[in-house]
This record gives structure tokens, C-alpha cells and sequence, in this order.
């Protein structure tokens, strides 16, 4: 599903990843681990197409396509789903009309029909039972007022939505509190599947005991220094990210 | 010749001075006067011969002029509008069809090239108490309704425009609610140019909202000519709202880009009364609504908003004047504009506080998206505040779409150019969404969705 081989990238002129190579097969959950400045966030910029975020050397394959070659409309279209760290806050745009363009974008570039308002309005009042969505929280504007949880319980909601093939949910986890850490890792769990993969960011353990991964991957400096199964986790808990030769 | 007119020519725009626009506009009053409605009324003539000779003396406004600075009207000084009324075309209503309110029952009177026209109008639900009748029908029975409530409002007289409408009145609509009257169904005053070259239109409407009543009035103005048309509408609007009286008053201008819109509008407010305005334009080459609010009284919530959304060689301007004259009222100013390619913005907001007028709170924010390096908005705030224990604040900003926000949008699938489309619908509809009708809201929507459509990708 997601090929990356020896992958160099700058942002800002400065080299942040430098030789990554890590693959993800449908059906898996990869964790992604390491200290802050170790180049997870910028991998999964660079994954999205962030603008300012430029491919040095190597390659990104995406069910074996050229994936820094689409547009960052089209890798979305095509099934890429980035759930960020920080959501963005839009005033003036109610997150159902949001919700809207977006799926029915998704749904045009895939040949299915798009939803009028009150076909649309149905598939997400029955997705925001599932996930536990406030019903409310659809009729205020795109993440504006959300309190740290509601927007990370957005970013879900929105994946679950657009049902991607490949997501890469960046320290989703961060800033939440245990019942928040909850309601997120239940609804990445149910999001996994046989025809998709999950990437996980995350910079704490603790989202693991939730969402267990087939593969746990510590990054530093720009490349990984270390993969294993789930029980790295628990090794990383007892020794820190220096046992591993990973300090940033 | 005064030594102002005189002086006002070294200004001298184009091929025409401002004293050949006097003298031209003279003559065509002199050769129409007879031909207006109410000709026979001898108070209405004076009102008419005083309001030409006073046009005649300031002549067409120049930049030198502080409420005029950022506005020129060289472009407007070079046609050569035929200000009188003529004959209205006559226009099937399905080409008027898309700039009607839909969706609930109101009230609808349709102008053409000014005129009022019967068979496109019609009167909903009339409560006891409520009045809505042409202007011109009103002048041509003898005016005695207009000449008992002329006086309440009173725009200034020596307004430029003002005083041009007030010569050349030719039809507008006259709406009195009577006390305690709740008008349910909004009053839609759509106002159609047929295309006319250089035809202008000068509608004069009048509102007079008795103590305690309610309505809401939505003016439309559009034009079903080529977008190129060169046309004038020199509007006028005069409310007088009694204490207690809520007056909503919205306003949608979609004319064609080579249409000049001028619309002066005189609010007075009782105590306790509210007046909620919201004007969204999106069309003219050069469009400027100016609002003179006077609060006389305690109590009253006085809201101004308004949206355009410009692009070309646009240009707009919105100067509004807020009198706090007595104590313990509110007012609120929220003006947006969102400009592309080479269009220019102006926002002039003075807000007064008579030495009588303590307790006043009083807010003022403009904000400017610029779509393009060429585009350029001017925010100007004038607080002149006489007295000393008040609150008063303004804001002016200037930016650009957030590349933040359309990157989020991007990475859900949503192309650059709906994106962008999608922020400034949402920059713009916050103020929408204050609308108290739902109807409104979709009839000003509409027009958005339909300026977004033509945006670049």
C-alpha cells in the first residue's frame, strides 16, 4: 500500500529526513515513534502535500503510483487521509457544509453519484451515532470553538467518512484526556480492515494500549533506527527513546 | 457663477467639468419637470427647483471632499446619463424570474428603469395599519401622505446625490406601518434597469415605521441589460423609526459592471427602536452606499453589516455615519470585502457621541480579504465622541485566504479553486447568517454562490 525508500526531504532548506525506508501492507497498523524533531511530522506533510515541504531524494509509492507526483486533491481523492495535529479552525463554514464538498468530491473522483443535502444529511447522522458524535457540533463551524478533543473526534469522524485506503493520523492523541484517548482509539480500531492501512504518529505510548499495531517503527534524525513488533512498545516504555540510540 | 462652483472646476474631470454637469442636468430638469409625478403640487415643484439649485452649487463630489477621498467620479462625469424617467420597457417577468424572493409569502413590488409596474407586483397579507404604495401614485393623488411625513427623516439637503434624487424623484415606493403593527411577510422592492444606455434611475423610498411595529424590507437592485451597460441608480431611502419600532432593512446590489450605483440611506430612531441593516453587493463598476443613522434615543440597537464582493476594476464604497444623540444606545458596525484582480474597496465609518449621548457603546470593525496584489482597500474610522463616559471601539483588517485553511480543505478532496471559494463564502456568510429571514438569507446566498462561480481557478 505505502512504499517509502530512501526518502530525503527539506523543509525551509533544512534536510529533516534523510534515508527513510518503511513499508505499510493493507490490512496493517503501523505505529510511527520518536522523539520531537525526529521528522514523523514532516513525513506525514510530505505525505499530504504540504506546500514547502520538498522530496530530496527517493521515492513515496502509494498503491505502487508516484505518490508526490498527484496533487494534494487527488492523493486525498485517491484514498489518502492525513488526520492532523493541529485541525484548522474555519469561521463562517458550518462543518456539514464542509463535510459535504469534501465527500462528495471524494464521491465524484470515485464515478459514484454525490449526495443531495438530505441524502448526506442521513449518512452522517448515522456515521456520528457509530462514532459518538454531538450532533451539534456538525451544525457550528469547522473546528471553530472545538474544545482539543471535539476536533481530534472530528479528524476521526472525517476519516470515517471519507473511508480512506491509506491514513496517517499525526499525534492524534496528543492533548487528550483518557475518556477523549478512548473514543479516538475506538474509532481508529474500527476503521481497520483488510484493504486498508493505518499509520499512527505518535510521540507517547499510551495510545498503543488502545490501538495495538502489527508494527511499531522508532524514527530519529530522519530516518528509522528501529522497528519491531507491539511489544517495542513496552521496551520503549522501560528505556526511553535514548536506550534505543534515538535521542534527538 | 459662486466662487465654489468656480473653484470646483480646477478638479475638472474628463470632458465634462462639474460645471457642465450642473448646467446639463439643469437643462434636463428644466425640459422634464412637467413630465414628473405630482407636477401640479406647488410644495413639491419648490422642493424640486431647491433641490437642482443646491445639486447646482455643490456640483458632482470631488476627492477634495473628506466624505469623497478615496471615491473618484471622473469615470461618472464622462456619460452623459439621461436622468429623467423615460418611457419603461417593458420586460417579461421570466427575465426577472431569478431575482425574486422565493420560498415564503411577501410582499413584491417590481420596478422597471424605475417605474413601478403593477403586473409584476404584488401585495401579500395587508394588516390593518399598513400602508405599501408606489410613490409616484401617491404624488399623482395629490402627495398629502408624503408631504405630512416628508419632514421626519430629513437626508441632508445639501448631499450632492441627495439632492439630485430629490429634483428627479420620478417613482419609489411609500411603506407606513402603523403603531403596533407586526408586518409578517417581508417587502421585496426589486428594482430592474432594463439596459438601456445611460439610462438612470432615481427611486426614492420611505419608510415610516410608527411605535412598536415590525418589518422587514429587502431592496434588490439588478439590471437584465448587457454587463457593459453604462447606467446610473441614485437611490434614496428614508426611515424614520418611532420608539420601540424594529425595522429590518436589507439590501442585495447585483448590476451590471458598467452600472453606477449611488444609494444614500437616512435612518432616525426613537428610543428602544432597533434597526438592523445588511447590504450585499456584488455587481456596478462603482457602487456606494452611504447610511446616516441619528439615535435619538435610549435604548435603540442600530446595527450596520454589510458584504461586497468585487472584482475587475470595481470599485465600492461604504460611508456610514452614526450620531449617538442621546444617552444609553447601542451601535454596531460589521463591514467585509473581498476583493480580486485590480477592484478597490473604501470604508469610511464616523461614529459621533453628542456631549448628551453617555453610556453609548459603540463598535466598528471592518475587514478586507484581497484575493490579488493588485487589489486595494482603504479603512478609514472617524470617532468624534463628545462625551465621557463611553464605550467605543474599531477595527480594520487586511489580508489574504489563510493557506492553511485551503491546505486543510485540500487534503479532504476539495479542489483549490472550491476551497477558496468555501473560506470566502464562509468570511462572508457569517454576516449572512445574521439575516433574520431565512428567505433573505437564500436570496443573498444566491448571488454569492453566483459571483463565486465566475471566480478564477
Amino acid at each position: 500500500m505505502l512504499e517509502i525508500r530512501n526518502l530525503h526531504a527539506r523543509v525551509d532548506g533544512k534536510d529533516i529526513l534523510r534515508g527513510l525506508t518503511l513499508s505499510v501492507n493493507a490490512g496493517e497498523v503501523h505505529a510511527l515513534m520518536g522523539p520531537n524533531g525526529s521528522g514523523k511530522s514532516t513525513l506525514a506533510y510530505l505525505i499530504a502535500g504540504r506546500a514547502g515541504y520538498e522530496r530530496t531524494d527517493g521515492e513515496i509509492l502509494y498503491q505502487g503510483r508516484d505518490l508526490l507526483a498527484m496533487n494534494v486533491e487527488e492523493r486525498a481523492r485517491e484514498g489518502v487521509f492525513l488526520g492532523f495535529q493541529y485541525p484548522v479552525e474555519i469561521p463562517g463554514v458550518s462543518a456539514l457544509t464542509f463535510l459535504k464538498s469534501s465527500v462528495n468530491a471524494v464521491r465524484k473522483h470515485r464515478g459514484l453519484a454525490e449526495y443531495d443535502a438530505m441524502e448526506f444529511l442521513k449518512v452522517v447522522r448515522e456515521k456520528a451515532k457509530q462514532l459518538d458524535m454531538p450532533d451539534g457540533l456538525l451544525q457550528r463551524p469547522v473546528n471553530v470553538g472545538f474544545s482539543g478533543g471535539e476536533k481530534k473526534r472530528h479528524e476521526i469522524f472525517q476519516m470515517a467518512l471519507l473511508e480512506p485506503t491509506l491514513a496517517l493520523l499525526d499525534e492524534t492523541d496528543s492533548g487528550l484526556d483518557i475518556d477523549a484517548l478512548r473514543v479516538v482509539a475506538s474509532g481508529i480500531n474500527r476503521l481497520r480492515d483488510p484493504s486498508r492501512a493505518i499509520l499512527v504518529i505518535t510521540h507517547y505510548q499510551r495510545l498503543l494500549d488502545y490501538v495495538v499495531p502489527d508494527r511499531i517503527h522508532v524514527m530519529a534524525q530522519g530516518r528509522l533506527v528501529k522497528s519491531g513488533d507491539k511489544t517495542l512498545a513496552a521496551e520503549l516504555e522501560k528505556t526511553g527513546y535514548a536506550g534505543l540510540g534515538a535521542a534527538a | 457663477m459662486p466662487d465654489s462652483v468656480r473653484r470646483r472646476n480646477a478638479d475638472g474631470a474628463g470632458s465634462l467639468t462639474t460645471t457642465d454637469i450642473a448646467a446639463s442636468y439643469k437643462r434636463q430638469f428644466a425640459a422634464s419637470r412637467a413630465g414628473l409625478p405630482g407636477a401640479g403640487l406647488r410644495w413639491l415643484n419648490d422642493l424640486r427647483d431647491d433641490a437642482i439649485e443646491r445639486f447646482a452649487l455643490t456640483g458632482l463630489p470631488t476627492q477634495r471632499l473628506e466624505d469623497w477621498k478615496y471615491t473618484n467620479l471622473t469615470p461618472f462625469a464622462k456619460t452623459q446619463f439621461n436622468l429623467a424617467t423615460a418611457a419603461p420597457a417593458r420586460i417579461d417577468r421570466e427575465r426577472i424570474e431569478r431575482f425574486l424572493l422565493r420560498g415564503v409569502p411577501h410582499h413584491q413590488l417590481v420596478f422597471i428603469d424605475g417605474r413601478y409596474d403593477a403586473s409584476l407586483s404584488q401585495l401579500g397579507t395587508m394588516p390593518a395599519g399598513l400602508v405599501i404604495r408606489s410613490l409616484a401614485a401617491i404624488l399623482d393623488e395629490g402627495g398629502e401622505e408624503f408631504a405630512e411625513h416628508f419632514p421626519r427623516v430629513g437626508v441632508n439637503r445639501d448631499q450632492a446625490f441627495a439632492a439630485l434624487n430629490t429634483a428627479f424623484m420620478a417613482d419609489g415606493a411609500f411603506i407606513r406601518v402603523g403603531r403596533g403593527v407586526c408586518v409578517e411577510e417581508p417587502i421585496h422592492l426589486l428594482f430592474v434597469t432594463s439596459g438601456a444606455t445611460a439610462t438612470a434611475t432615481q427611486p426614492r423610498i420611505f419608510v415610516i415605521a410608527e411605535a412598536g411595529c415590525a418589518l422587514t424590507l429587502l431592496q434588490t437592485y439588478a439590471d437584465v441589460g448587457t454587463d457593459e451597460t453604462s447606467s446610473l441608480t441614485n437611490a434614496v431611502t428614508e426611515i424614520s423609526a418611532a420608539p420601540g419600532a424594529i425595522v429590518r432593512d436589507y439590501k442585495l446590489q447585483r448590476e451590471g459592471t458598467g452600472a453606477f450605483h449611488i444609494a444614500t440611506t437616512a435612518v432616525r430612531l426613537g428610543s428602544d427602536a432597533v434597526y438592523d441593516s445588511f447590504a450585499l453587493a456584488v455587481g456596478a463598476r462603482l457602487c456606494r452606499n452611504e447610511i446616516h443613522a441619528v439615535l435619538d434615543g435610549g435604548g435603540i440597537g442600530c446595527r450596520l453589516k454589510g458584504a461586497h464582493l468585487l472584482r475587475g476594476r470595481q470599485h465600492a464604497d461604504t460611508t456610514t455615519v452614526i450620531d449617538h444623540a442621546r444617552a444609553g444606545s447601542r451601535s454596531e458596525e460589521d463591514y467585509k470585502c473581498v476583493l480580486d484582480d485590480a477592484a478597490r474597496s473604501v470604508f469610511q465609518g464616523r461614529i459621533i457621541v453628542r456631549p448628551d449621548a453617555q453610556k453609548t457603546d459603540a463598535r466598528q470593525m471592518n475587514r478586507n480579504l484581497l484575493l490579488s496584489r493588485q487589489a486595494q482597500a482603504d479603512s478609514k474610522p472617524e470617532l468624534r465622541i463628545e462625551a465621557d463616559d463611553v464605550k467605543c471601539s474599531h477595527g480594520a483588517t487586511i489580508g489574504e485566504l489563510d493557506a492553511n485553511s485551503v491546505f486543510y480543505l485540500r487534503t479532504r478532496g476539495i479542489d483549490e479553486k472550491a476551497a477558496r471559494n468555501l473560506l470566502i463564502e464562509g468570511f462572508i456568510g457569517e454576516l449572512v447568517d445574521e439575516v433574520h429571514v431565512g428567505s433573505v438569507q437564500v436570496h443573498l446566498r444566491q448571488a454569492m454562490w453566483s459571483w463565486l462561480s465566475r471566480s478564477r481557478a
